[in-house]
């Protein structure tokens, strides 16, 4: 061994150490019990037993479906129409789009929430105008535009990234060879910024569809969305087995769709989180 | 169409900050309304200063965020330089794959499988209290590890590996070359992948709420308790603050961020 190799080797070692200890060992807990029951035995029930939550199923993938189709189509001419703004001007429009993302989601929604409920502004305004209230918070499109709300930068910003990235010959190119403006988006801006739209679904996607809080907040309770369900079994350690099952179907589903979706992004470019 | 872009910008903007410009205005506000502003005040400011709980878990969230993201980042350097040094290819993707596992994951599950360990440890060694600080740090420095990781590895690659060549040719020991040579180069990435571990920590919510013990409440566990049942004013006071903190941080990074930029291109030009 040549002096030295050891501290190359070795480097990596405390990470590999801590990733199998508490990234590895966890999801084999997951996985321990959610094939348990309370005694520690062997059992399919939780798994089969959660078609008790098909309807709960179904319904956040909804609201995370429709959550992030919308964030889609009003995130991509954003961030189209950010790009293509002059430098200073964009370096503004960027820092404001990642304001949102450093603030924190319960104070977001919360703020969503003050303006919604029935005792919030805009039950206020509507008041001081003479018009009946409306009840916002509590329905399925206030949830959902809490979803909207607190994860459209995360749409943002991903798409912006690649749309800034991308080669300005090749719009350019795409003119002289005849060209108009909505074939230059359809047939270049599009297919180029794919990457960037994938890693904005995952950002969007996966918080609302796993979300708790938005949905006790703005749901008022009606709603049970997977989040909700998964929180509530861990309150009581009976229920822990249960709570189990349901995070494994749900980190099953998401691992799948992500690998997926990658196999159509092929990079392993991680968007723009960082910037 | 120009027009038309600027109306939509402006528009999504307007619809993005209105409902945190609201909170803060009412912030403000005499009463304890959101509908009606009676008067300026600064009552819920000064109930919320009262507040111990509040002031004891912005202490918790501040130990947290400065203790995990340097441990995040020491484990995190020295795994990039591992894993760019690796010439196992199966191992580096192996690894490379566990470590992106808290990023794909919903946060809540890495809470929940967290928790889990946390409890079944918990029960293994027959401690009275398995949750609290310590789990809360584990949690913090996993999750905070992939970021670090992500930022610094990139940096090993770009580097030149005749300095560290150069380096070892001149006499210098592995060791030497990583921290004379080495670690300066990919110092931008050790950085940014700090200050990101760091504020990330600052911002976690729900890892926290699986792994966390009543006696041990951060900041944003704390807004969770005092939001879950009633609108709680001084809470609107509390979230400006923080919001305010956050703007203050990001205009600061970008000046010193320019900053750094126009020295490293003067340095250049001096070079060349």
């Amino acid at each position: 061994m040549k002096p030295g190799s050891f501290f190359k080797k070795a480097a990596a070692a405390p990470h590999i150490i801590w990733s199998v200890m508490f990234i590895v060992f966890p999801l084999l807990f997951v996985i321990y019990f959610a094939f348990t029951d309370n005694y520690g035995n062997f059992t399919f029930d939780n798994l089969t037993g959660l078609s008790v939550y098909t309807n709960t199923f179904i319904l956040s993938i909804g609201f995370a479906l429709i959550a992030t189709v919308v964030c889609l189509l009003i995130g991509y001419p954003l961030a189209y129409f950010i790009s293509r703004t002059d430098p200073t001007k964009q370096k503004i429009l960027v820092l404001l789009i990642m304001l949102p993302m450093w603030i924190n989601l319960l104070i977001r929604t919360y703020s969503l929430m003050s303006l919604l409920d029935n005792g919030g502004l805009i039950n206020g305004l509507l008041q001081t105008f003479g018009l009946s209230k409306i009840k916002m918070v509590g329905t399925s499109g206030a949830v959902i535009l809490g979803m909207i709300y607190d994860f459209l930068p995360y749409m943002v910003l991903p798409i912006y990234t690649t749309m800034s990235k991308l080669d300005k010959r090749y719009i350019e190119a795409a003119y002289d060879l005849g060209c108009n403006n909505r074939q230059v988006i359809s047939k270049v801006v599009m297919p180029l910024t794919v990457p960037g739209v994938i890693s904005g679904i995952t950002m969007v996607f996966v918080p609302s569809i796993s979300t708790f809080y938005i949905s006790q907040k703005l749901g008022g309770g009606t709603f049970d969305l997977i989040g909700d369900t998964i929180e509530r079994q861990f309150q009581n350690e009976i229920t822990y087995n249960t709570g189990a099952a349901i995070s494994l179907i749900m980190m099953v589903l998401i691992l799948i769709s992500l690998a997926v979706m990658n196999k159509f992004a092929d990079s392993d470019e991680e968007g723009g989180i960082i910037v | 169409m120009k027009i038309l872009s600027r109306i939509y910008i402006a528009l999504i903007f307007f619809l993005l900050f209105a409902p945190i410009i609201v909170l803060a205005v009412f912030s403000f506000n005499t009463s304890g309304s959101t509908t009606q502003f009676a008067g300026l005040s600064f009552k819920w400011y000064a109930e919320l200063f009262r507040d111990s709980v509040a002031i004891k878990a912005l202490q918790n969230s501040l130990f947290l965020a400065v203790t995990s993201s340097l441990i995040a980042t020491v484990i995190g350097t020295l795994a990039a330089f591992g894993i760019d040094k690796m010439r196992n290819r199966k191992l580096k993707g192996a690894i490379k794959s566990v470590t992106n596992i808290p990023m794909m994951n919903p946060d809540i599950v890495t809470g929940v499988s967290m928790m889990l360990l946390f409890v079944a440890l918990g029960s293994i060694l027959h401690l009275s209290e398995s949750l609290g600080r310590t789990s809360m740090l584990i949690a913090h420095v996993t999750f905070n590890l992939p970021y670090v990781i992500l930022s610094v590895l990139p940096k090993f690659k770009q580097m030149d590996p005749h300095l560290s060549e150069a380096a070892l040719d001149l006499g210098c020991t592995p060791t030497q070359t990583f921290f004379r040579v080495e670690l300066p180069s990919v110092m931008s990435g050790v950085v940014s992948g700090l200050m990101l571990a760091f504020t990330l920590s600052l911002d976690d919510f729900v890892i926290s709420h699986f792994v966390s013990s009543p006696d041990f409440v951060t900041l944003p566990l704390y807004v969770y308790n005092q939001t879950a049942h009633e609108v709680k004013y001084s809470m609107y006071a509390l979230c400006t603050i923080i919001v305010a903190a956050v703007l203050v941080l990001l205009l600061l990074i970008n000046f010193v961020g320019s900053d750094n930029r126009k020295k490293k291109s003067k340095r250049v030009i001096k070079e060349v």
